[in-house]
C-alpha cells in the first residue's frame, strides 16, 4: 500500500511543480482530445501536425523580442498559427490545390522561418525548449492561459458541435442548407490552432500535436458513435498524462516525450486489441450467427 | 392558378465559361412532379446546382419563391460514410432547416425520424453504422433524410440509382404523395418508361432546352432525336454567345405566354411553360463578348 503511494501519489503529493504539470496536462487533455478526434474525422491529421510547426515561426518572434517569456510566445505563436491556418484552407478553397498541398508548402516555409528566427539569438538548448516544450516548468501565466483555451474550447465545441458533425458526414448536405459550412471550417482550424498554442508550453511546438492526435485514434479502435470517442479521447489523454509524468519523475526522463509516449502505447494496444482492432476484425469468428 | 415556384429567366451554368445548362427560360409550377431527363453531360445535375446555388449562374437567373425550403438529394454525395454515425444520426441531420445549430431535438422530431426511417423501409436499421449499409439502403436513408427535411422543394438528382425494382415502385409512390402534399419536386432521371409512367411533366436537355411540358410530348420520338444530336464535349473555339444573337429576332421572347398552346391532343394547359428550343447561335455574331447581363 505505502509501495503504491510511493509510486502514484506521492510525486503529486509533495511536489508543487508536479502539480501544474498534472493540472496544466490533465486541462489540456480535456481540450485538445475533443478537438484531436474532429481532426482525425476530417482526414486532416497530418493537418494538425503540419499547424503545429507553423506556429513555430511567431512563437520565435516573440522569443527573439522578450527572451524565453510565455505570454509573447503565446501571442506570436497564435498569430503565426492563424495566418498559416487561414493562408492554405483560403488557397484551398480559392485555387485548385488541395488542403494537404497548401497545408505542407505553408508549414515547410514557417518551420524553416522559425528555426532560423531561433538561432538567432538563442542557443540549442533554447531551441530544445521551444520544439519540445517545459511541462514541469509551468508557472501560474502558463496555466491560466491553458484554463482558458480549455474553456474557450469547450464553449465552441459545444456550440458548434451539430454544424461540426454535419460538416464532417455530408458537407454537401450542409451547404445546401445552411450558409454555416465555410466559417464552421475556420472555426475549428481556430480551435486547432489555440490548441496547440495551449500545448505549446507544455509539450513544444512538435509534440503538443501528439496530446491531440495519439488519444483519438486510439479511440477510434474502441467505438463507433462521436460522443463516446471523444469522452474516451480525453480519457485516454488524462491517463497518458498522469502516466507519463509519474514515468519521468522514476527514471528521470523527459516529460513532454513520456506523456506522448504513454499515449503511443495506448495506441499500439487499442491497434491490437480494440473492438474494431486487428484481433476483433481479422480473425475468422469461430461461428456466425444465420441472419 | 398554381403559381411559380423556380422561375428561371435565361439561365445559364457552366465551367469554365462553357455553359452546361444554356439560356432555361420559364417557370416550375408549385406542386407540380416534373422528371429532367437527358444524355449524360446535358445539364440535368448542374440545373439542379443551380437551382440549390451551390453553383452559382454565368448569366440569367434562378428565382425560387420566397420562403420556399429546399430539399436537395444530388448525385454525388459527399457523405463521409467512414464517419462514425448511425442512420438515425444521418436522417436526423434533415432536422437541420427546423432546429438549426443550437435547437433542441424534440420528442416530436425524434418520432419524425423514425416515422421517415419506416417510411423508406429502414425499420429496425436505426442503429446501424453507415458503412455497413449496402448502396442501396443508404440511398433509402438518404430519401429518409429528405422527407424529415419537410422542404416546399425537392430536388432529387438519379434518386433511383441502384436501388431494386421493389425500392423504386416504393420511393416513386413516395414522391407522388409528396406532389399530392402540394410540394414541388423535380427528379433528374435516365429510366423513360418510369417517366412516362408516373411523372405528369417532363423537361428534356442537351445542354439547352430542347422541350418542357407534358411528360409523354416531351419524350415524343422527334424531341429524343433532336436531343441526341449535340456535342457532349465542349468546343473550344466556339465562338462567344452574345446578348444580341439570343434575345433577338430568334422567334422567343420570354415573358410570353403560352397558355394558348395545345399540346397535341392531350387537352392539357401547360401555362407556365417556355419549352423554347431556340436555334443554335454558332455562327452569327462572334464579335461581341458575353455581357452577362442580369
Amino acid at each position: 500500500m505505502d509501495m503504491l503511494y510511493q509510486w502514484l501519489i506521492a510525486p503529486f503529493a509533495e511536489f508543487g511543480f508536479m502539480q501544474r504539470a498534472l493540472l496544466g496536462s490533465l486541462l489540456l487533455s480535456v481540450s485538445s482530445c475533443p478537438v484531436g478526434v474532429f481532426l482525425m474525422l476530417r482526414r486532416m491529421s497530418l493537418a494538425g501536425d503540419a499547424m503545429a510547426h507553423a506556429i513555430l515561426p511567431g512563437a520565435a518572434v516573440g522569443f527573439l523580442l522578450f527572451g524565453l517569456e510565455i505570454v509573447p510566445m503565446t501571442i506570436g505563436g497564435l498569430i503565426a498559427g492563424i495566418v498559416v491556418a487561414l493562408g492554405a484552407g483560403a488557397v484551398s478553397r480559392l485555387t485548385v490545390q488541395r488542403e494537404d498541398a497548401s497545408m505542407a508548402a505553408f508549414y515547410l516555409i514557417s518551420l524553416a522561418l522559425g528555426v532560423l528566427i531561433v538561432s538567432l539569438r538563442g542557443s540549442s538548448v533554447d531551441l530544445m525548449h521551444v520544439l519540445f516544450g517545459t511541462v514541469l516548468a509551468l508557472n501560474d501565466e502558463a496555466l491560466g492561459l491553458i484554463g482558458l483555451i480549455t474553456a474557450i474550447t469547450l464553449i465552441g465545441l459545444s456550440i458548434f458541435w451539430r454544424a461540426l458533425v454535419a460538416e464532417c458526414l455530408d458537407p454537401l448536405f450542409l451547404r445546401s442548407v445552411s450558409r454555416l459550412g465555410s466559417p464552421v471550417h475556420f472555426v475549428f482550424l481556430a480551435l486547432v490552432v489555440l490548441n496547440l498554442v495551449g500545448g505549446f508550453q507544455a509539450l513544444g511546438t512538435l509534440l503538443s500535436v501528439g496530446l491531440m492526435m495519439l488519444p483519438a485514434a486510439a479511440a477510434r479502435f474502441w467505438t463507433v458513435r462521436v460522443e463516446p470517442m471523444c469522452l474516451l479521447a480525453i480519457a485516454i489523454g488524462a491517463a497518458s498524462c498522469v502516466a507519463g509524468l509519474l514515468l519521468s519523475y522514476h527514471a528521470s526522463l523527459s516529460s513532454g516525450p513520456s506523456i506522448i509516449l504513454s499515449a503511443g502505447v495506448v495506441y499500439a494496444v487499442s491497434i491490437v486489441a480494440g473492438t474494431r482492432g486487428i484481433v476483433a476484425t481479422r480473425l475468422r469468428p469461430a461461428s456466425h450467427r444465420t441472419a | 392558378m398554381a403559381e411559380a415556384c423556380i422561375t428561371f429567366s435565361d439561365f445559364t451554368l457552366g465551367y469554365n465559361s462553357h455553359p452546361a445548362v444554356h439560356h432555361l427560360s420559364g417557370a416550375v409550377k408549385r406542386g407540380s412532379l416534373t422528371a429532367v431527363v437527358g444524355a449524360n453531360g446535358s445539364g440535368k445535375s448542374t440545373l439542379m446546382k443551380g437551382i440549390v446555388g451551390v453553383l452559382k449562374p454565368m448569366a440569367g437567373g434562378c428565382a425560387v419563391a420566397h420562403d420556399t425550403r429546399i430539399a436537395y438529394l444530388p448525385q454525388q454525395s459527399e457523405l463521409d460514410r467512414s464517419f462514425p454515425a448511425r442512420v438515425v444520426d444521418l436522417v436526423s441531420l434533415g432536422l437541420w432547416p427546423r432546429r438549426g445549430l443550437l435547437g433542441r431535438h424534440r420528442p416530436e422530431d425524434r418520432d419524425a425520424v423514425a416515422k421517415a426511417i419506416q417510411a423508406v423501409g429502414l425499420g429496425g436499421f436505426e442503429k446501424r453504422t453507415l458503412d455497413t449499409l449496402s448502396g442501396g439502403q443508404l440511398q433509402r436513408a438518404l430519401f429518409a433524410r429528405v422527407l424529415v427535411q419537410d422542404a416546399d422543394l425537392i430536388l432529387l438528382d438519379e434518386p433511383f440509382n441502384a436501388i431494386d425494382a421493389k425500392t423504386v415502385t416504393d420511393l416513386v409512390a413516395l414522391i407522388k404523395r409528396w406532389q399530392g402534399e402540394n410540394r414541388t419536386v423535380m427528379v433528374v432521371v435516365h429510366d423513360l418508361d418510369l417517366v412516362r409512367a408516373h411523372f405528369p411533366e417532363a423537361m428534356l436537355l442537351a445542354r439547352r432546352p430542347i422541350a418542357w411540358g407534358d411528360a409523354r410530348e416531351t419524350l415524343a420520338p422527334e424531341n429524343l432525336l433532336r436531343a441526341r444530336q449535340f456535342h457532349e464535349a465542349w468546343d473550344e473555339n466556339a465562338p462567344w454567345c452574345s446578348p444580341e444573337t439570343e434575345t433577338g429576332g430568334h422567334g422567343h421572347s420570354h415573358d410570353h405566354d403560352h397558355a394558348g398552346h395545345a399540346h397535341g391532343g392531350q387537352g392539357h394547359a401547360h401555362d407556365h411553360h417556355n419549352a423554347h428550343a431556340h436555334p443554335k447561335p454558332a455562327q452569327a455574331d462572334a464579335r461581341h463578348v458575353h455581357g452577362n447581363a442580369a
